[in-house]
């Protein structure tokens, strides 16, 4: 009869502690899952930059330069591809990643390819103004690499603790997935050339 | 034999030299002038250190000045944001820091300079202005060798723009809610303490017919040896004004700011 009561004990401690235990890994996933959804808005945050700056950047350059249109519209049409491009954070994969990364590759190289042609033009580059927008579009640019860089180090921290053990059997559990990666788009490690 | 063990000895000296060459490999240092391509002079340098502590006492924001003479492969800005946010320059949640990265042209024959402001002021320090500043303040005195007065007029705009942004009171208020914890278990000891005197007490005072609260007070007076172990309360996290740096508070930045080379 008393050995019975402490068997019993015993095993309600156990579920106890493991009750505890999942609950422990369960919210710790909750807040690692929405640290990984707030870096991607951050991602999007400074793309979203670079498209603000656009505008401003085309009309700027027209001004001196109205007859490199080709170019300029291959901007202005890459820009609108990119910013038609966005993911629901919740719903993150390597696929829609990859979407969203190439729409912005295209704008990156058309506004690489500007750059290129604006060389050409010594009035525009000595524009006051023209000047500054190069600047925020570097400062944008180094914003980005910055943000995607934070972003991974997130999934990163998130994929470490949902598949370690047990975690990974509650996070089965619950449906918690591993999470992608932002990968460097292939191309992306060659350099530019700039050819005159 | 000899000569082998020297050549190996020098080998790892030199690969570890190299290694520890790198300023973004090395440990924070906790100094707002850090002047290794050595372009300040001493004078300058102690002067400018006041005036950006006085600044951080003040305005909780922390502007770092490093002259370097090696950005380790390092694209400029790149260098610059990534040292900001690995030492955590500014303050941990206002993300108030801002780095002025200087790079002489005698080294190699190409001058760097460079202005990251932490995440916390992007919005008083954007892109396009940190451009003018290194374009209009720095680079000009840069090209005639004043280094010194090229920093200082940079240093003198930024704190301009950023001392309205952050205060310092914020910062240097105690937050209470660490303490409460704390004050509840002395209450809680104290009320302990208070209760088994008590009884004491109230056993000593039917046994030898004085009022209680008589015992009570003959009782703590003669327990008397604590005292003055909680005087220190409050004291802690001091370690500004006075001239001396606090360090750094774990700022982080996100890659804007603008540099220019000449």
């Amino acid at each position: 009869m008393k050995k019975s009561w402490i068997i019993l004990g015993v095993v309600g401690l156990l579920i106890l502690f493991m009750v505890f235990s999942i609950m422990g890994s369960y919210n710790n996933m909750v807040t690692k899952d929405e640290a990984v959804t707030g870096a991607w808005s951050q991602v999007e945050n400074v793309y979203q930059r670079r498209s603000d700056l656009i505008p401003n950047l085309v009309n700027t350059v027209k001004g001196y330069a109205a007859h490199e249109r080709e170019t300029l519209e291959g901007v202005v049409n890459a820009r609108a591809k990119a910013t038609s491009t966005t993911i629901d954070p919740s719903k993150l994969n390597a696929e829609s990643i990859k979407q969203f990364a190439a729409a912005q590759d295209g704008l990156s190289s058309a506004l690489s390819k500007l750059m290129v042609v604006v060389e050409r033009y010594p009035d525009l580059k000595a524009n006051q103004n023209f000047l500054e927008l190069q600047a925020q579009l570097e400062g944008t640019e180094n914003r980005i690499t910055v943000e995607r860089q934070k972003f991974n180090e997130t999934a990163k921290d998130y994929n470490t603790y949902v598949r370690k053990f047990p975690r990974n059997i509650y996070a089965g559990m619950f449906g918690f997935e591993k999470k992608d990666y932002f990968e460097a788009t292939s191309g992306a490690e060659v350099a530019p050339t700039v050819e005159f | 034999m000899k000569s082998i063990f020297l050549i190996l000895l020098s080998i790892l000296t030199f690969s570890h030299l190299k290694a520890q060459d790198c300023l973004l490999d090395q440990q924070p240092k906790q100094d707002l002038v850090q002047d290794y391509a050595n372009i300040i002079s001493d004078e300058d340098e102690t002067f400018l250190r006041q005036k950006l502590i006085a600044f951080n006492d003040t305005t909780s924001t922390q502007i770092m000045v490093v002259t370097v003479t090696d950005l380790c492969g390092y694209d400029k800005a790149d260098f610059t944001y990534t040292l900001g946010e690995k030492w955590g320059v500014g303050q941990k949640g206002k993300n108030n820091g801002i780095v002025i990265m200087v790079k002489p042209k005698e080294i190699d024959g190409r001058g760097d300079a460079f202005i990251a402001p932490g995440y916390g002021l992007e919005g008083v320090v954007p892109d396009a202005i940190a451009k003018r500043i290194v374009e209009n303040e720095m680079i000009p005195y840069f090209k005639s060798k004043e280094y010194y007065f090229g920093i200082h007029q940079a240093v003198n705009v930024l704190m301009s723009l950023t001392s309205g942004e952050f205060t310092a009171d914020q910062y240097a208020k105690p937050d209470f809610s660490k303490f409460i914890i704390p004050i509840l278990f002395i209450i809680l000891i104290f009320g302990i303490v208070f209760i088994s005197t008590a009884k004491k007490a109230k056993d000593y005072s039917i046994g030898h017919n004085i009022p209680f609260w008589t015992a009570f007070m003959l009782m703590n007076n003669s327990g008397r040896s604590h005292g003055g172990s909680f005087g220190n309360f409050g004291s802690g996290s001091g370690s500004f004004g006075g001239g001396g740096f606090g360090g750094f508070g774990g700022g982080s930045f996100g890659g804007g700011g603008a540099g220019g080379s000449w």
